[in-house]
């Protein structure tokens, strides 16, 4: 029962040699000229450290709210899709009645006035 | 695997609660094309859609039995789903009746709290109708998250906005608690469907009892933070004194609709047999101490208050306790359906006097986002005797004096406390009914017996409408019960199958 985890064990063991390996040929072979900068933490090219109450645009998180709504609407829409034949009527009036709902949210941010930046 | 088809579906039953929420979206619609002098529709149309929906729930009562289930099992449809959607109805009726010029008067008329009372309202009907845990979690989550938004709509009122966050925060802390209980009791009983959990349970095909029991406890603490009980309490008088008064009045009766029509549903329906007579770790002893706690602290407290809302937070915590007694009075099986149809009646009488009390605490308001002090109702009765009647006869329906619906609906609690042998707990809440006197009837008092301005809103207006309402009902189920006894009687809760 146990010898069926055999092949993630062996990825396991791949993966991490691999990057061992990686790791330690790019040191020995590459050339290695440090300084402060290049030392720090990646940040998406942002200072690493300041004040962590500093101010944020709140404009993404409607942006993020946006994004949720088609995000969900696609999870759900995906695997709908795939059994839909089978699923018949119940399927398409759920699928209707989920997609109008989500309308409805979509208009009402739209109206609030979410898709402009400024 | 057999497919169902839409007739399996049985979506004609689910429509009170289905409706109102689809409705809700229509509302939120057509309310943001709405010009500033045609916001009326609003109120129409939220009108509109309760109206019809209650009237359409009338024919719900004594379905057959194949059609007393819905979506697969998922929802009930039986007596006790049409009773709680009628309370509701009624409950999210008075909720936007007596906020129309509230929320202009205050400048907080924003569209979204029709659509979002509707959503919280179906919620609660839901919470009713679940017939599986997971459908009780949703209901519950649909019951909450407008309420959180409601409760802080005055924003940027700091008051408003604390009362959002803290209702927020403990509501979703107890949503936790719920949700764990509900992952215990599946993984003891091996089924999230209330009737199947019965059945196994009592077949003992339970996994492991203390698992049981584990889940069971922390469902009992999910649901009695939604409903107020001590000691889960601590947020009711803060989020009550920092919402906006109307929504604090829907709140204070469509919250604790829900919560205990998904704790009756829970634990009678699914979890009867963990509530052995002589057991003492059955729910039965539990939920007792829980209802005398609350009841005791509920009052007593209430009486330190000087904020109206405040103290009507408390009072609103001692009525919990006095629901609690029937649920508590409902784990002995033969009280059962008379303890379950007495809580019924019971919400339903203090939805009428608790949304009239809230009613006349909106019309005397200030327009400066004062709370109202018990000193402002000094002298209401010279300046508005029709008001001031109709919250003494409120006062007297919370305390339980006659001729008021208060009174007939604490009656059959005690009765079924009585009955399932729990005379002490009877005497706590007789004693405590005493005690409640005290602070109720000083706002008596201060209405005839002192001087002050008076000063009041609601001259011939909606709010008006609603306290009218309010005060009729009270006074209906006070001298003539039977009307709605015989439906909450008609309510019993059963597993299904065998």
């Amino acid at each position: 029962m146990i010898e069926i985890y055999l092949p993630i064990v062996v990825l396991l063991v791949i993966s991490v040699a691999l990057s061992v390996v990686i790791l330690f040929f790019s040191r020995i072979f590459g050339p290695f000229r440090p300084n402060r900068r290049k030392l720090t933490p990646y940040e998406s090219g942002m200072t690493p450290i300041g004040p962590a109450q500093r101010r944020i645009p709140v404009k993404f998180y409607l942006v993020a709210v946006l994004f949720i709504i088609f995000d969900i609407e696609v999870i759900f829409i995906l695997p709908w899709a795939v059994v839909f034949r089978d699923l018949g009527a119940v399927a398409l009036v759920g699928m209707a009645v989920f997609i109008v709902i989500l309308l409805i949210a979509f208009i009402y941010e739209w109206k609030k006035g979410a898709m402009v930046w400024e | 695997m057999e497919l169902p088809t839409l007739q399996d579906l049985n979506l004609a039953v689910t429509l009170p609660s289905m409706g109102l929420a689809l409705w809700a979206c229509v509302v939120l619609a057509v309310g943001l094309f709405l010009p500033e002098r045609r916001r009326h529709w609003n109120l129409v149309l939220s009108l509109g859609g309760i109206v019809a929906l209650f009237l359409y729930n009338l024919t719900l009562f004594d379905l057959p039995a194949d059609r007393q289930s819905a979506f697969l099992g998922m929802y009930r449809a039986d007596n006790f789903t049409a009773f709680v959607n009628l309370i509701a109805l009624v409950t999210a009726f008075f909720g936007v009746l007596m906020a129309y010029e509230y929320l202009k008067r205050t400048h907080i008329d924003r569209g979204e709290y029709y659509p979002l009372l509707l959503i919280s309202t179906s919620g609660a009907m839901l919470m009713g109708a679940s017939g599986d845990l997971a459908v009780l979690f949703v209901a519950l989550e649909l019951l909450s998250i407008p309420l959180y938004i409601m409760s802080g709509l005055r924003r940027p009122n700091a008051a408003s906005e604390e009362s959002a966050l803290k209702y927020f925060l403990l509501g979703a802390f107890s949503s936790a608690f719920l949700v764990y209980g509900v992952a215990l009791v599946y993984g003891a009983a091996g089924s999230t469907d209330l009737s199947e959990i019965f059945h196994r349970v009592n077949a003992g095909l339970i996994l492991d009892q203390g698992l049981l029991l584990a889940g069971a406890g922390l469902m009992l603490v999910g649901l009695g933070f939604k409903v107020a009980a001590v000691p889960f309490h601590m947020w009711t008088p803060d989020v009550y004194q920092g919402a906006p008064t109307a929504v604090t009045g829907y709140m204070s009766v469509g919250a604790k609709l829900g919560g205990f029509a998904g704790l009756l549903r829970v634990f009678i329906v699914a979890l009867p047999a963990v509530s052995g007579a002589g057991d003492a770790t059955g729910w039965q002893d539990t939920i007792a101490l829980i209802a005398a706690l609350t009841m005791i602290l509920g009052n007593v407290v209430a009486i330190a208050q000087r904020d109206v809302k405040r103290m009507l937070g408390y009072s609103s915590i001692a009525h919990a306790g006095y629901i609690l007694m029937g649920a508590a009075a409902a784990g002995s099986p033969d009280v059962r359906d008379f303890a379950v149809s007495a809580s019924l009646f019971y919400l339903l009488a203090y939805a009428f006097t608790n949304l009239g009390a809230f009613a006349v605490t909106v019309a005397i308001e200030k327009d400066d986002a004062t709370n109202p002090q018990l000193d402002d109702f000094n002298g209401l009765s010279k300046t508005r005797p029709v008001l001031a009647l109709a919250m003494a006869l409120f006062m007297l329906s919370l305390t339980g004096i006659p001729p008021t619906a208060g009174v007939v609906g604490k009656f059959f609690l005690f009765q079924a406390a009585v009955n399932a042998g729990m005379v002490w707990l009877a005497l706590i809440g007789v004693i405590t009914s005493v005690v409640s006197a005290f602070y109720y009837l000083r706002i008596v008092v201060n209405m005839y017996l002192r001087e002050g301005p008076g000063e009041a809103q609601a001259q011939r207006s909606f709010l008006g409408v609603a306290v009218g309402l309010a005060a009729v009902g009270t006074f209906v189920l006070g001298v003539a019960p039977v009307l709605f006894l015989d439906l909450a009687q008609r309510a019993v809760l059963v597993a299904l199958g065998g």
